[in-house]
């Protein structure tokens, strides 16, 4: 053939100009919305978490189905704290309406975004998902959600089921949107793309990094790599339990769970029994040879590995173990870059270490850190407050869970941190963000500044509302302007107020569920 | 292609240089453009305030040679529906070209068929086939054609001040100062009925002689008057209780412009015959297309040669129409529509507010726009204010009170607001203007 064929020419991506539509589409709506008033912003927020709840058990069980990774029970209940869970806890805080600082002399005006482009996680899908939408929402931002390939199916539906209850409680058409065909070309158009407000990213470092390079403000993440320290005052029956079951939740896949636990050598042994009793399985140094040969390529952890069970990974590495194992703990001598099973492992894997004392302890988390993890999360297990002052003190993180399991501690579940799906690994960590993802990082404050001379007074600024409620489906729809003459049709809203049953039941799930995490 | 290039010194090399010709000046281009082209048309604009001669262009702006850049609300009736030179259109095209040319209109061919496929599939329901002209004046004469063939009758209902094109049978469904002209009005096979007149409408058609009835969904050069609710499908209703053929001019009305992608379905009509021209092209590619239900689409099959056009159906056209509607399809195009419509819509009677005895009409459906102000020629200052004021929107050639006033329908929010900014203070000067510049602006 003398010409080209067609399929030779480089073509732009298909998804690529389809992905700028969305942007496109999404700052419209981002306009709109961030005139909404407070009350709409609670509706919505609420229908959209509510549906998020309703559908939190067939979405814990197709993303283990799509993934591969994770528990689908504990996933429900990651869904369930991200929805119902993050409006509970955030339904009375306000990030819509005007606060007046009367000694000040200021007035603060909360001014949303706008486009907030989300990355989302294979491991955590729905959850993370679920967690930035409302959060968006509760900030009235567009947002555009670009899932991990490997869980592109169920993190579309998700959003789809928050999108449609968000808009049929009355948010603006388009301002929560998904893309269906994650590609590297795609995400990156997203990421560049000048209309994109804040390029929020939870996933590997190679991701992050790039958010952080596309020009875009960004609140990226890193990875985590978290450190336990069982010091010699601790109670050793309840470190045990706490560390095996956050160590199995969810198969470690939360950023979250613990890596390298470090023990003080007084309690070492006792707490081994302990940790036997709560289900974990502790191998000999050949053993954890075997394991570490399973889970790391010799440089790498093997993703395969991600989210699965303590069995199926001990009968990879020709273990018997007891069919109830939880977790595997393989002893290591020296916490050095070297040793591969003090690199952060998503599996119910728990490199150990001994110490001679606290100080030496300390130490040792440092070098776990310094491995990966900066920024990130440590967890400590002990009853002396000088001791955890110099261990929170010394090692390089920004929170440091206490007598707690950490998988839910540091993502402040079962501790008063932040509830979150997205870790601020701060200076440490090369992120702009240092606390857990919360709404008000989505949200910049317009401030009205009086002259401070007292001479110069401030009215009352009390109910002056800039907001207002929309007053029908946003946008219109474009009747001809003939057959609308006498006025926009009202508002159709579904309330959700009707269905108390499932409302009633959706709360009781919750608290039961939260209840059985933090006794856990 | 750049425009301007600067001159070398003491040569008198041209100033606008475009590779295959050059003009020294805009001045020079109005002199040849009166010598070698049209005239009228060169005078008509310098008198009317509008010297405009368009250069560079994308999205949707035009520049004028002088630099000046104006927002483009005219879009050629929606040729520029999706923005001039839209990247995606221009790619495919560019693509297209190093396999495709125009393609042998006798022989069943790749891109047409393809595209026949994707616009049937996107029709309202009961369209089978699809015929394809290189503009929509043939492609009126090809449904003109068609529906006689059908019923075996000669005569096409039309509406007074409807416009459907200048080709043999086009010209004669409208006003007849592009017949009389010349001489090729035929009132005897193109009556034509007052718009909004059900009564009229069902006089005419008593007679079961009417071939088919031919209707802008809204007609457009006469200033976009709404169709009263109800009064389309009245009229389909009327042209199947004796017998006529519904044939939808949806040239100006299709694509997305009243934010669904065919105006005729928002009144739940499913035509026998529609027409689609203009914004199919993407303005890159001419092409025009009709698509006809079963029972029209006999002469397909009695003699597929009936219609023969060489350009008709080109598939650089089809490639160009294929991409177009690709894109107008996205569900964020139909979102933005609606956003787009809502915003100007809100916009313009926040304006028409500040000039209730100027600005005393605001005709919407979607993103097209008829503005009316209170003056035989009110259209025309507000024009020429408006393209001082950096906007390209035209007057209704049949109803100059009325200015065209059309949105691109991937108009951007900021753009959008800067538009409404434009418009604003035009509207004022033109009514300071019409007022003979007194009183001042309020």
């Amino acid at each position: 053939m003398s010409s080209v064929t067609m399929s030779e020419i480089p073509l732009e991506p298909a998804g690529v100009p389809r992905g700028r539509a969305m942007v496109e589409r999404a700052e419209w709506a981002a306009r709109a919305f961030a005139r909404y008033d407070i009350e709409s912003v609670r509706r919505i927020a609420k229908a959209a978490a509510e549906a998020g709840a309703a559908h939190a058990k067939r979405f814990g069980d197709d993303a283990v189905a799509e993934t591969g990774f994770g528990v689908a029970e504990h996933k429900y209940l990651k869904n369930i704290s991200c929805s119902t869970g993050i409006w509970e806890m955030y339904k009375g805080h306000d990030y819509v309406s005007p606060r007046v600082l009367e000694q000040q002399k200021i007035v603060e005006i909360p001014r949303p975004a706008g486009v907030v482009l989300a990355l989302t996680p294979s491991t955590n899908p729905v959850a993370t998902a679920y967690f930035k939408v409302l959060s968006a929402l509760l900030t009235r931002n567009s947002i555009i959600v670009s899932p991990h390939p490997y869980a592109k199916k169920v993190s579309a539906e998700a959003v789809r089921v928050m999108s449609e209850a968000a808009v049929a409680a009355g948010a603006p058409d388009g301002c929560i949107q998904v893309v269906e065909e994650p590609s590297i070309p795609l995400i990156t158009a997203l990421m560049t793309d000048d209309r994109v407000a804040v390029v929020v990213a939870t996933g590997g470092t190679a991701m992050v990094r790039a958010a952080y390079r596309s020009g875009n403000p960004a609140l990226g993440v890193g990875p985590g790599n978290v450190p336990v320290l069982v010091d010699a005052s601790a109670d050793v029956t309840m470190a045990a339990r706490r560390i095996v079951a956050s160590k199995s939740f969810d198969n470690s896949i939360l950023c979250t769970n613990e890596s390298v636990l470090i023990v003080e050598d007084a309690v070492a042994d006792k707490l081994v029994q302990a940790l036997r009793r709560e289900g974990a399985y502790i191998a000999s140094a050949e053993e954890a040879e075997s394991i570490r040969a399973v889970i790391f390529d010799g440089e790498n952890f093997r993703t395969s590995w991600v989210g699965r069970d303590a069995t199926a990974i001990a009968k990879a590495a020709g273990i018997r173990v007891p069919a109830a194992t939880k977790i595997l703990i393989a002893p290591i001598d020296l916490v050095v870059p070297e040793e591969m099973l003090a690199h952060e492992k998503l599996c119910p894997v728990l490199g150990m270490v001994r110490v001679p004392t606290a100080g030496r302890g300390i130490d040792a988390a440092r070098a776990v850190l310094r491995i990966t993890g900066a920024g990130h999360s440590a967890a400590i297990h002990s009853q002396d407050a000088r001791t955890i002052m110099d261990f929170s003190a010394a090692v390089r993180v920004l929170r440091v869970s206490v007598n707690v399991g950490n998988s839910l501690g540091g993502a402040g579940i079962e501790t008063n941190l932040a509830p979150t799906m997205t870790i601020g690994t701060g200076f440490f960590g090369r992120s702009s963000l240092g606390e857990n993802l919360e709404p008000k990082h989505l949200v910049n404050i317009t401030r009205i500044a009086y002259n401070a001379d007292a001479a110069v007074t401030m009215p009352s600024f009390a109910g002056i509302d800039p907001w207002s409620a929309p007053t029908g489906p946003v946008p219109v729809y474009p009747l001809p302007s003939n057959a609308h003459e006498s006025g926009v049709a009202p508002v159709e809203r579904r309330d959700q107020a009707d269905d108390g049953e499932l409302r009633e039941e959706i709360r009781r799930l919750v608290i039961e569920e939260l209840r059985q995490i933090i006794k856990g | 292609m750049t425009g301007q290039t600067n001159k070398t010194d003491g040569e008198a090399a041209p100033e606008y240089d475009y590779g295959l010709f050059s003009f020294a000046s805009k001045a020079e281009v109005f002199e040849k453009a009166k010598e070698y082209w049209n005239p009228g048309k060169t005078q008509f604009w310098i008198d009317s305030g509008i010297p405009l001669v368009i250069d560079r262009r994308e999205e949707y702006f035009i520049y004028d040679m002088s630099g000046k850049r104006l927002i483009d609300l005219h879009l050629n009736g929606g040729t520029y529906n999706l923005g001039h030179r839209n990247p995606e259109v221009v790619q495919a095209v560019t693509i297209a070209m190093q396999h495709f040319d125009i393609g042998n209109h006798h022989f069943p061919a790749l891109a047409r068929t393809a595209l026949a496929e994707a616009l049937i599939s996107s029709a309202p329901p009961g369209l089978t086939k699809v015929i394809y002209g290189s503009g929509g004046g043939e492609a009126i004469d090809i449904a003109i054609k068609t529906a006689r063939h059908a019923t075996q009758k000669r005569k096409i209902l039309s509406i007074i001040k409807a416009y459907h094109g200048h080709t043999g049978l086009a010209v004669g469904t409208g006003d007849d100062r592009f017949s009389k002209l010349f001489l090729s009005d035929q009132p005897e096979d193109f009556p034509h009925v007052p718009f909004n007149d059900l009564n009229a409408m069902e006089a005419a058609l008593k007679g079961r002689d009417i071939a088919a009835v031919i209707m802008e969904t809204i007609p457009a050069t006469y200033g976009f008057p709404l169709p009263e609710p109800g009064y389309l499908r009245a009229v389909k209703a009327l042209c199947e209780k004796y017998d006529a053929l519904y044939i939808a001019d949806e040239v100006q009305t299709g694509l997305m412009r009243t934010g669904e992608l065919w105006g005729i379905t928002k009144d739940g009509i499913s035509p026998d015959i529609m027409v689609t021209g203009k914004g199919i092209s993407g303005g890159i590619y001419p092409i025009a297309c009709v698509l006809v239900s079963e029972r029209c689409a006999g002469w397909l099959t009695e003699d597929g040669f009936g219609h023969i056009s060489t350009f008709g159906g080109a598939e650089l056209g089809c490639i160009a129409a294929l991409k177009v509607l690709e894109i107008t399809c996205r569900p964020e195009t139909r979102s933005m529509v609606h956003y787009i419509a809502d915003f100007i819509g809100r916009g313009l009677r926040e304006i028409q507010a500040t000039y209730p005895d100027w600005f005393i009409g605001i005709r919407q459906n979607g993103v097209i726009f008829g503005l009316e102000f209170n003056d035989p020629q009110g259209a025309k200052y507000v024009m020429r204010r408006l393209y001082e004021n950096g906007v390209w929107a035209i007057f209704s050639t049949l109803d100059p009170r009325v200015l065209q006033y059309k949105a691109g329908i991937l108009l951007k929010p900021e753009l959008a607001e800067e538009l409404l900014d434009r418009t604003q203070v035009a509207i004022g000067q033109a009514y300071d203007d019409v007022r003979g510049g007194k009183g001042g602006r309020r």
